[in-house]
C-alpha cells in the first residue's frame, strides 16, 4: 500500500501578515522515526499542527496516512502531544487518561497499558499539579498513545528529561516504531538525531535538509550533530542551496532568535546579502 | 455529538470540581450568604419582599457565569482544549458536556439558596415552589450559557473577569430591579424586554407573589431557554478545530 505517513506540498502557513512557512515539501515513511530538528522557533510546532490538522493553512495540501490532514477519521489513527502538558491539573494521572481514552474511544485497559509503557503506575493516582514537569509531560504522551494511533506526533517530548529518562524515553519511541507506528518526534537537542530513521533539519519555516543521522554526519564530515547542523546551516546561509525553494519571506523571522543563541553576527548580515542578490 | 463522549466531559468536569472543595463551597454558600445580606440591610422594611425573588435570579447567575467562563478558558489556555478538538470529541460534546456539569451544580446551588431564602430570610412565596426551581435554574443555565459564549471572546483571565460587566451589568440595571421596566425611557425598556435575565426577574416576581397564573411563567422559561440554546448554539461555533 501507501508508503508515506506524511506528504505535504506547496505547504504554506501565515500568521498575521508574516509567511511563517512558505512553500514547504515533506514526506515521512511509514514505520520511522521520524526526527524534526531545528532551533527554537523555527516553525516546528506551526508544521506539526498543520500534520494534525489543528492549524489554519493558506496553501498547499497536507496528507496524513492518505486522507486530508484534519479528516474526522484521522482524529482517531493520529495522536499529538503539544509541547506543554495539555492535561488537566486538578484531575489524577489515572482519571486523566481515563477520560481522554473516553474521548478516544479507547478501550479501557489502555489506560493501564500506556501508564506502564511510560513508566507512571506509581503516580496514577496523584494529582497532575503535583507532577514534576517531566511527568506531566509522560503523562501527556502517555495520553496522545491511548488507542494505540498510526502515527504519532510529539512536540519536544524529551525536553527538560535527565538523560537517563530521555534514553528510555527514546527506547519507549523505537519499540513503538518497531510495532508499526510512525513517529514524527521534534525536538533542539541535536544529539537526538541518533536516535532517529529520517532526518529533516528546519530553520526559519523551511526544511534545508531531509537526510539521515548517518549521511547527515558522511556528508559533512562533522564529528557530531550539532557540527553538522552549524555546517548546513552556514550553508544555506551562504546561499549554496539552490534557489527557488521559497524561503525568500523567512528571511525576516527568527533571525534574531538564532543570533541569540550566539551565533556569529555575519549570519544576518548573510540573509541581507542573499535577499540583495535576488532582487 | 456522542451522547457517551458528552457524558464523559460532564463526568470529567465534576470529578475536576469534587477536587476542588473550596470551590464547591464557594459555589454553594456564597449566593446565599448575598441573599442573606440583602435581607439584612432591608431588615426594617417591606422591601426584601420585593426584590428577594430577584435575588435569586442574580447571584446564582453571576456566581455561575464567572465559574464556566474561566473554567472553559483555562481549557483553551492549557492546550486541553486542542488537544481535544485533535481527537474524536464533537464540539457539540465539550459544549454541552459542560453545560450538563455545571447545570447540575445550579440545581445545587439553587436549591441552597431558595432554601435559604424562604426559610432563614422569610421570603414568602404565594405561587408554586416547583415552578421557582424551574425559573431559578433555568437562569443558572443562562449564566453558564453565556459564561461559554464570553470565554470565546477572552484571550486571558483579565479579559474573562471583564466580560462580566459587559455581559451582566447591563442585564441588571435594565431588569427592573432599580426601577420597574414600564417606567424607563422607551429605548431601554424595549432593549430590557429583550434580555434574558428581565424575564427571569419577571418569572420570579409572578411566583412569589402568585399574581399570574403558570403560563406566564412558563412563557418567560421559554424565553430563557432561547437564549441558553442561542448562546450554546453561538458558543460552539466559536470553537474552532483549526486554529491560527
Amino acid at each position: 500500500m501507501m508508503n508515506k505517513s506524511v506528504e505535504a506540498r506547496a505547504l504554506t502557513i501565515r500568521r498575521g501578515r508574516r509567511t511563517v512557512i512558505d512553500s514547504l515539501d515533506l514526506d515521512v515513511p511509514r514505520g520511522a522515526i521520524v526526527g524534526l530538528l531545528g532551533p527554537s522557533g523555527s516553525g516546528k510546532t506551526t508544521l506539526m499542527r498543520a500534520i494534525v490538522g489543528v492549524q489554519i493553512v493558506a496553501g498547499g495540501r497536507v496528507q496524513v496516512l492518505g486522507r486530508p490532514a484534519g479528516s474526522a477519521d484521522l482524529r482517531h489513527r493520529v495522536g499529538y502531544m503539544t509541547q506543554s502538558a495539555s492535561i488537566y491539573e486538578d484531575l489524577s494521572v489515572r482519571a486523566n487518561l481515563r477520560y481522554f481514552a473516553r474521548v478516544q474511544g479507547a478501550p479501557k485497559a489502555d489506560v493501564d497499558r500506556v501508564l506502564e509503557r511510560t513508566d507512571l503506575i506509581g503516580q496514577a493516582d496523584q494529582l497532575a499539579r503535583t507532577l514534576s514537569g517531566g511527568q506531566a509531560n509522560r503523562v501527556s504522551l502517555a495520553a496522545a498513545m491511548l488507542g494505540s494511533p498510526d502515527l504519532l506526533v510529539l512536540d519536544e517530548p524529551t525536553v527538560g528529561l535527565d538523560p537517563v529518562l530521555r534514553n528510555d524515553l527514546w527506547d519507549l519511541f523505537r519499540g513503538l516504531a518497531e510495532e508499526g507506528t510512525t513517529l514524527l518526534v521534534s525536538s533542539h537537542v541535536m544529539d537526538e538525531a541518533t536516535r532517529c530513521d529520517r532526518l529533516l533539519l528546519m530553520r526559519e519555516g523551511a526544511i534545508i535538509a531531509d537526510t539521515t543521522p548517518h549521511d547527515l554526519l558522511a556528508g559533512t564530515g562533522a564529528a557530531s550533530a550539532e557540527e553538522a547542523f552549524l555546517d548546513i546551516i552556514e550553508k544555506d546561509t551562504a546561499g549554496e542551496r539552490p534557489a527557488g525553494h521559497g524561503r525568500q519571506s523567512g528571511t525576516h523571522l527568527l533571525s534574531r532568535d538564532v543570533n541569540g543563541k550566539g551565533r556569529p553576527s555575519h549570519d544576518r548580515r548573510g540573509h541581507g546579502t542573499k535577499k540583495g542578490g535576488r532582487r | 455529538m456522542n451522547p457517551l463522549r458528552t457524558l464523559a466531559t460532564t463526568g470529567r468536569v465534576l470529578v475536576q470540581i469534587r477536587n476542588d472543595p473550596r470551590t464547591i463551597a464557594l459555589l454553594l454558600i456564597v449566593p446565599s450568604l448575598l441573599i442573606g445580606l440583602v435581607a439584612w440591610i432591608f431588615d426594617e422594611t417591606e422591601v426584601f419582599a420585593d426584590i428577594g425573588p430577584a435575588m435569586l435570579a442574580l447571584f446564582p447567575f453571576i456566581v455561575m457565569f464567572l465559574v464556566t467562563s474561566i473554567a472553559t478558558l483555562r481549557e483553551r489556555r492549557s492546550g486541553t482544549l486542542e488537544r481535544l478538538l485533535s481527537m474524536p470529541l464533537g464540539r457539540g460534546d465539550f459544549i454541552l458536556g459542560y453545560t450538563l456539569a455545571f447545570g447540575l451544580l445550579a440545581v445545587v446551588q439553587t436549591a441552597v439558596a431558595v432554601g435559604y431564602a424562604t426559610l432563614v430570610c422569610g421570603l414568602e412565596i404565594e405561587g408554586s415552589v416547583g415552578l421557582l426551581f424551574v425559573v431559578a435554574i433555568a437562569d443558572a443555565l443562562l449564566g453558564t450559557a453565556l459564561g461559554l459564549l464570553a470565554s470565546a471572546f477572552a484571550r486571558t483571565e483579565f479579559q474573562v473577569v471583564q466580560f462580566m460587566p459587559v455581559f451582566v451589568f447591563p442585564q441588571i440595571l435594565l431588569g427592573g430591579i432599580f426601577l420597574p421596566r414600564d417606567q424607563l425611557p422607551d429605548v431601554l425598556q424595549v432593549i430590557g424586554d429583550w434580555l434574558p435575565l428581565s424575564h427571569a426577574i419577571d418569572a420570579l416576581d409572578a411566583v412569589s407573589t402568585g399574581h399570574e397564573d403558570d403560563a406566564y411563567i412558563w412563557l418567560r422559561v421559554l424565553f430563557i431557554a432561547c437564549w441558553i440554546v442561542g448562546a450554546i448554539i453561538v458558543g460552539s461555533l466559536t470553537l474552532r478545530r483549526r486554529t491560527p
